[in-house]
């Protein structure tokens, strides 16, 4: 998926005066890279040439620093993030029934963020509390036993 | 004016996370109710170190130690304690003399045989005050050596005081500020190592959360010594509420020219600029550090050249970690022959310990180095929960190994962990009871580690991958015999053929096990048996029929229906049902159900 980025104009002098700042800086990119996140979320591909162009470095470097660091976001995540367990006790319990719904309200796959940037779904491991079999988390709390019936309930709370 | 009473709020993570924010900012608007703002004064400070017992307040000049405290509690502590000096006898945290009196804080189990040199202020004063620090004497240690020592005296101090590197590997600290002071050149670094990674370790953390001051006013020491003008703190992203407290004080410190330009008006220039790690635990490694303080990927270097010839930007650095730095102004103020006092004979002062896993009293404690394994577990850790039996502590983290009960007795300092397989590391401290298994325990070590391999160099990046697969073949039961002796050769190559400390110490908690839990190993792979009962897929659940009383609980819990039995009826487990999650087992009243 092409993640679609939007630059706007506040964004783009946040970020310009941000690399101003760091223009004297010695070994100024990770801390470029941790500001343009700050202001996007993540780290486009256009924002990252930016700063290479800035510093007159190539773009692989960025890229090799970006990919390094697991803080680094290089898709954009959204605002909440969604993990449907996929562990033995959820999935015979219907965790992937659930998933699948999720997948075809949100018309994403697990793995990625939705275009309004609302939701990140993800499939995760055993989160452990399998007496509650099936389970997901929003944002850290986890509901449980759940039936494809709860997810519009689910969602509509997420949603603005 | 002054006020006749202080009450203390923790602000360290555990006790944050607990919503201490929120009991502080409830106590302002009690005391605010009754009148008492100008009278009492309120203080948020860094970790006191009980954090099982957290959200801790403590009320002075009593020194009254509540645990446990809720937002609800706050207004009961101000009517009852605040008002009418009735202390609120529910949430202390109390143990009594014999003739049935309170026993003072100090003289609780848990803080009878600490002594607190590095955490000396956290949990006295306010972090966020440079007032409150230069009131206990901060920035004293900096004044004296500026104006009374030169800075090869500053040096010779340290190494008289024997003190040794606190982050893992114990060298020598004063040789380590010998060799960046005799290197030449017009620009030199001092460097903070604050990138603890080390699952379950947080000593760090609550010292610059604490006492930010004494790290700054320490490196400012280093910097005096081996000629360094800039210094800088590398801290790891995860800890916002240190970064948040250390932007404070550096902000404070150049405010009141402690830091910049002519210090004090001493001539001496120093400054600190603050860098954050996102996220790699790598990066604690010093050579991978100064290349993610330049902001580069943060792959570990070839040494030599060592950091003191060749370091940050490729200047002379010194680089030490938070508590090594955290020693530094007590054995300026004190002397190194007071600091050489405490300890054992090759491994001086105290040893700040985060105390976890399956201990009573979880928390960070800090001890003279010498402190017997059985002191901390059995007297400072309060034991272990649960009536269970003390079976290992791990210490060192991932690069480190277990110490099995017999050694209960050790001495903890540098040279008795590396003689018996394990390590000092940081300082994490995880106790492990009979229901751990051992095996269980190295695979999970591996795997942060086999995450967190950078991928430079081959041992490390594929060694300890197949490291990884041969543990968790043992955990499934389809390992031989001789896939453990394979593994062990595999420990041996990795370790010294690994280019940095993270790959020549991954093979620890593989190594430490099989010396110690060799059986536990043979009993997975010979007889397909996990004798803890943690490998699921060695696992069986059975239902002991003399013992069930037919509750229905189990079956209840059940997420795959695997459980029948009528009520008041033995229940019985199908095996080929069972997805051996263990939730059958958490319900049930009578024990019935067995691995």
């Amino acid at each position: 998926m092409i993640n679609s980025f939007d630059d706007t104009p506040k964004q783009a002098a946040e970020l310009q005066a941000a690399l101003d700042e760091l223009k004297d800086v010695p070994g100024p990119l990770m801390k470029a890279l941790q500001k343009a996140q700050d202001i996007y979320g993540w780290l486009p591909a256009p924002v990252q040439n930016k700063i290479a162009e800035y510093f007159d470095v190539p773009l692989e470097e960025i890229y090799g620093i970006a990919t390094f660091y697991s803080q680094f976001n290089l898709n954009p995540n959204g605002k909440h993030k969604i993990g449907v367990c996929l562990g033995t006790a959820c999935y015979v319990k219907g965790s992937g029934d659930i998933l699948n719904a999720l997948e075809q309200k949100l018309k994403i796959s697990a793995g990625n963020t939705t275009q309004d940037r609302n939701f990140t779904l993800e499939a995760t491991r055993c989160i452990g509390c399998c007496g509650l079999a099936p389970v997901l988390t929003v944002n850290g709390e986890v509901y449980g036993k759940l039936t494809v019936d709860d997810v519009d309930k689910l969602l509509s709370k997420y949603t603005d | 004016m002054l006020e006749r009473a202080h009450i203390l709020v923790c602000g360290g993570t555990g006790c944050t996370s607990g919503n201490s924010n929120k009991i502080y900012s409830e106590f302002q608007t009690r005391l605010k109710e009754q009148g008492l703002e100008s009278e009492v004064k309120l203080i948020m400070t860094g970790c006191f170190g009980l954090c099982a017992r957290g959200p801790i307040v403590v009320v002075y000049p009593e020194g009254t130690f509540y645990q446990h405290v809720k937002v609800e509690d706050v207004n009961e502590i101000v009517c009852e304690h605040i008002l009418k000096g009735r202390p609120v006898e529910r949430l202390l945290h109390s143990e009594k003399e014999e003739d049935g009196s309170l026993k003072a804080i100090n003289e609780t189990a848990f803080y009878k045989r600490q002594k607190r040199v590095v955490l000396r202020n956290c949990g006295i004063i306010n972090p966020e005050s440079i007032d409150e620090y230069l009131a206990y004497d901060g920035y004293k240690a900096y004044e004296k050596v500026v104006t009374q020592m030169t800075p090869q005296g500053v040096i010779d101090e340290i190494k008289k005081s024997g003190l040794r590197g606190r982050g893992g590997g114990g060298f020598s600290t004063g040789m380590k500020w010998q060799f960046a002071h005799d290197s030449v050149s017009d620009i030199k670094y001092v460097v903070c190592n604050a990138d603890e990674g080390d699952p379950g370790a947080f000593m760090d953390r609550s010292l610059l959360e604490g006492d930010p001051h004494a790290v700054i006013e320490a490196m400012m020491i280093a910097g005096y010594a081996i000629g360094a003008k800039q210094g800088y703190i590398y801290v790891r992203a995860e800890y916002p509420i240190a970064v948040q407290r250390l932007e404070i004080a550096i902000g404070q410190a150049r405010e009141y020219g402690i830091l910049g330009k002519n210090i004090m008006g001493l001539g001496h220039d120093f400054d600190i600029e603050l860098r954050l790690g996102a996220g790699a635990f790598v990066c604690g490694e010093e050579t991978a550090l100064l290349n993610s303080t330049e902001g580069k990927r943060g792959e570990p270097r070839q040494r030599p050249p060592f950091p003191a010839v060749k370091g940050l930007f490729e200047k002379p650095t010194l680089i030490n970690n938070v508590e090594t730095y955290g020693n530094i102004t007590q054995i300026i103020l004190n002397g190194a022959d007071w600091f050489a006092s405490m300890g054992t004979e090759k491994s001086k002062g105290t040893k700040v310990f985060a105390l976890g896993g399956k201990i009573n009293n979880t928390g960070l404690v800090e001890i003279p180095m010498g402190t017997t394994l059985r002191t901390i577990i059995e007297e400072i850790g309060g034991g272990i929960p649960n009536g269970k039996k003390f079976k290992a502590a791990q210490t060192g983290g991932p690069s480190g190994g277990c110490i099995p009960a017999e050694l209960i007795d050790t001495k903890i300092d540098y040279d008795n962990l590396i003689a018996i397989g394990s390590m000092m590391g940081s300082g994490g401290l995880i106790v492990m009871d009979e229901d751990n298994c051992m095996v269980d325990i190295a695979k999970f070590f591996l795997e942060f580690t086999v995450d967190e391999s950078c991928g430079k160099c081959t041992p490390c990046r594929i060694g300890n991958k197949r490291l990884y697969e041969m543990l968790d073949s043992v955990t499934k039961g389809t390992a031989t015999m001789e896939d453990l002796d394979k593994m062990e050769q595999l420990c041996y190559y990795i370790k010294e053929n690994s280019l940095c400390g993270l790959g020549q110490t991954a093979p620890n908690p593989v190594l430490s096990t099989l010396k110690y839990f060799r059986d536990e190993y043979v009993e997975h792979v010979k007889n397909k048996r996990c004798p803890a009962g943690v490998c699921k897929a060695l696992v069986s659940f059975k239902i002991d029929p003399a013992l069930c009383i037919g509750c229905t609980k189990c079956k209840r819990n059940c997420p795959v229906n695997a459980i029948s039995g009528e009520i008041k009826q033995p229940h019985v487990i199908d095996a080929s049902k069972c997805i051996k999650c263990g939730a059958c087992l958490q319900g049930c009243p009578k024990n019935a159900i067995v691995r």
